[in-house]
């Protein structure tokens, strides 16, 4: 494969690192390391970005009443940090993983196709400018501002929104290109490209969830994007998909939104299911437990999140037997999810066990996400779900479910490579302090959200009565804390990059198993020129 | 667990710099309605269930965590699956456990719970019909033709920090619903313009009011008293603004309301006795 390509580079690029200097080499670059990183850059600017403007929304709710912000600013503030959240930061932080990895992994001498790669990445920096531009245009006294409808979109409200949504409609159509080419690049690297004597079932996890993941987006990106696209019929050309004096229905967009938005959390777990098992099996010095439990178990994860979304619409009104249905089929998820959490559990269990920094933030993400799935159940039930639906109750429980996958699992697979990449070993110390933050930032965060929830407290609201005030003060504290957390992780990445730490060797953690830690620490620009053969 | 302890310490320690306990709430409102009661019993028992999970298999975690610790010299075990029967057995049984959780111990009385929420018609003694608009609430006795919208009071000062905030801050009107106490009544929700969601937390209900459809919902209340609520679902620039107070009166009191809004009179009767 890695021949083939080099007759149609214009020099001999299969085996040496031969590339243009400077900026041209990021732009011009087809190399999976290359790319996998600027994703991963990417995305935690993306991170850093919608972590600062939710921290100005903490910031806000600190006490009662407006002092820092007007509601028209709150509302864009809420809406970006859930839209850059979800689709700048979690999605490319996990395609970033899956193009650094996948080929390492699964013994490739790069990605099936690399220009296409290119491409995928190169659609997300003007994705992400088109989605924020209203929002800084609108500081400067240009326009209405960015969308403000709330990352859910809601028609009539965005059909009666400002321009600003007709920029987040295009950032959404782009960022759904970039995935879905980012996905066809992971099925078709994942199915092709396998190191002879890789059966599917000899590949590790991590593959398996990318490429569950990859089959869900190609399945759900293009449904948003055909509901994007009704809104802005909608807005500009009189039809009437979703209002009701046209002979449309508002809950029809709540119906596509979900279709897509309740999978999109899978899309964005799966991958750090594929990225746990290595780290847990790593530093337990034990085999992953239940291989093929975990892959069905990923499968029945894929195959049930797209029948399940209108869990999230159980106050919209519904029939009962509509109701039932959605509940009962939310409550199967469960189970696959239970197996995945017995497998991890099971690989821990009678290990030889140590805890480096990434089997930290593995195992963090295992008690955190556990509490966020428990909460899952009962909200499952649409009789008591109107309770919990749109208060606090909610923004705690997807927080618990999302920041242990996307950021922590994202963490603990960052840190488990990171040696393989830069060539060092991480400062351990640090690590851990980060941990700890995190730990404490995170639940101090959350943990009143779930109790101001209960108490009755709306989500997006730039304003509440009095008795919310002590769960705010606290939960702004501890995104404050959380928020801080993520510096000394940039401080830590870079002064390992720099060459800080220890130097790593090919096999740099003592358990860890698998072709990436085969090749040299940090790997070659080109990893497999000929193939390794599996038994 | 060693974070854990750590993060018990931090919540402490944060608790310790706010002056009282007081201000804190830990479960929902005092229900006042059948769903409502049922609501909470439901989060009780999930709350039992969910804590005891979660702590249980954390303590077998941390059990693991420091018994298999490789610095106590343990050794790795090589298993990767069940083998024997007993095995298998031990493997599925969290499993049975937790099929019986959801469609047992949760199924069951959720689908009952489900059939209770949407039994809006049966014996209904009256039908209020709820609009949402941006942003203020509008409410209307069909059958007895009142009709009356109801807007937020708080003085803009108190919101922009230039007063002292009122006790109900946020959370008064100028003309709340008001409601006969033990009577079962029918809401039926819309909307003018985008989607808004009615809801007072004490009833346990909550509905979208939904732009040129119908939905609805039922509530019968057991308590005299005064409830408060808020719009929930984003509807644009004041959301936050849009409170939802209803004033649960005897029937006398009730009627009387009634009569003087049929009466034309806008100040609003309910609290004042006969």
């Amino acid at each position: 494969m890695a021949h083939d390509l080099a007759h149609d580079l214009p020099h001999d690029a299969a085996h040496d690192a031969h590339y243009p200097g400077g900026l041209m080499r990021w732009i011009q670059t087809t190399n999976h390391k290359d790319i996998g990183l600027m994703y991963l850059i990417f995305a935690f600017v993306m991170l850093l970005t919608g972590g600062a403007m939710i921290l100005g929304v903490r910031a806000e709710l600190f006490k009662p009443g407006l002092q820092l912000m007007q509601p028209e600013f709150f509302n864009q503030l809420i809406t970006l940090h859930g839209l850059i959240m979800v689709f700048g930061f979690a999605m490319p932080a996990a395609t970033g993983l899956a193009n650094y990895m996948l080929p390492l992994i699964l013994g490739a001498p790069d990605m099936a196709l690399p220009r296409l790669n290119n491409w995928g990445f190169w659609i997300l920096p003007p994705a992400a400018i088109m989605l924020t531009l209203p929002f800084f245009l609108g500081i400067m006294g240009v326009g209405p501002g960015a969308v403000d409808t709330g990352w859910t979109m809601y028609a009539p409200l965005s059909v009666q929104s400002g321009w600003g949504m007709d920029f987040a409609i295009f950032a959404v159509h782009m960022l759904g290109v970039s995935s879905i080419l980012g996905s066809i690049n992971v099925i078709v690297t994942i199915l092709n490209m396998r190191a002879p004597g890789m059966t599917l079932f000899k590949m590790p996890l991590f593959a398996h969830g990318f490429l569950v993941t990859a089959i869900l987006l190609i399945t759900i990106m293009p449904v948003l994007a055909g509901g994007v696209t009704m809104v802005l019929m909608d807005r500009h050309f009189d039809t009437h998909f979703f209002t009701a004096a046209g002979g449309g229905d508002p809950v029809l967009w709540q119906h596509i939104f979900w279709f897509m938005g309740h999978p999109e959390v899978y899309v964005l777990l799966l991958p750090i299911c594929g990225v746990v098992p290595h780290v847990l099996s790593a530093f337990a010095r034990k085999p992953v437990y239940g291989y093929k439990a975990q892959v069905y178990g990923m499968w029945g994860i894929g195959a049930l999140s797209v029948v399940v979304w209108a869990h999230h619409m159980f106050t919209s009104g519904m029939s009962v037997g509509g109701q039932l249905y959605f509940m009962y089929s939310t409550m199967l998820i469960s189970l696959p999810l239970a197996v995945l959490f017995f497998c991890w559990i099971a690989t821990i269990w009678r290990g030889s066990l140590s805890f480096e920094t990434p089997m930290l933030f593995a195992v963090g993400f295992v008690i955190l996400f556990g509490w966020g799935g428990l909460t899952g159940l009962v909200l499952a039930d649409a009789a008591a779900d109107p309770q919990y639906h749109n208060a606090y109750f909610l923004v705690a429980h997807f927080h618990y479910a999302l920041y242990p996958t996307t950021v922590m699992g994202a963490m603990a697979g960052v840190y488990y490579w990171l040696p393989k990449w830069t060539g060092h070993m991480l400062d351990e110390r640090l690590g851990k302090l980060h941990f700890w933050v995190v730990m404490i930032g995170f639940n101090l965060t959350f943990i009143p959200q779930f109790l101001v929830g209960l108490a009755g407290m709306p989500r997006r609201i730039p304003d509440y009565p009095v008795m919310f005030s002590e769960w705010n003060m606290l939960s702004t504290i501890g995104a404050f804390i959380l928020g801080a957390s993520h510096l000394l992780f940039i401080y830590n990445v870079v002064k390992c990059a720099r060459g800080g730490g220890v130097k790593a060797e090919a096999k740099s953690w003592e358990g860890a198993q698998g072709l990436e830690w085969t090749v040299p620490s940090p790997a070659p620009y080109h990893t497999f020129d000929v193939q390794p053969t599996i038994k | 667990m060693q974070g854990l302890k750590n993060l018990v310490l931090g919540v402490i320690a944060a608790l310790g710099t706010s002056a009282t306990w007081a201000g804190y709430s830990w479960s929902f409102p005092q229900p006042v309605t059948p769903i409502a009661h049922e609501t909470l019993h439901v989060h009780n028992l999930f709350m039992v269930i969910a804590l005891t999970l979660f702590f249980g298999v954390l303590a077998l975690m941390l059990y693991s965590f420091y018994t298999h610790r490789k610095s106590r010299g343990a050794m790795a075990a090589d298993f990767t699956g069940p083998k024997s029967r007993k095995q298998w057995l031990w493997v599925l049984s969290p499993f049975a456990f937790l099929l019986i959780l959801d469609y047992g111990v949760f199924g069951i009385p959720a689908f009952h719970a489900v059939k209770m929420y949407e039994d809006t018609k049966n014996d209904a003694e009256l039908v209020v019909k709820v609009t949402g608009s941006q942003w203020l609430w509008q409410y209307e006795f069909p059958s007895e033709g009142v009709r009356f919208s109801s807007r937020l009071t708080t003085p803009r000062e108190q919101i922009e920090n230039l007063a002292p905030k009122g006790e109900n801050y946020l959370l008064e009107v100028d003309n709340p619903l008001v409601l006969p106490v033990g009577k079962k009544i029918r809401f039926i929700t819309t909307s003018n313009d985008v989607i808004h969601s009615w809801w007072v937390p004490a009833f346990g209900v909550k509905r979208d009011a939904v732009p040129g459809f119908l939905r609805e919902f039922w509530a019968k209340v057991d308590t005299v008293g005064t409830y408060r609520g808020q719009c929930s679902e984003l509807c644009g620039k004041e959301h936050g603004f849009m409170p939802v107070v209803v004033n649960v009166v005897s029937e006398a009191e009730f009627k009387t309301w009634l009569d003087s809004k049929k009466a034309g009179v806008v100040a609003v009767a309910a609290k004042t006795s006969p």
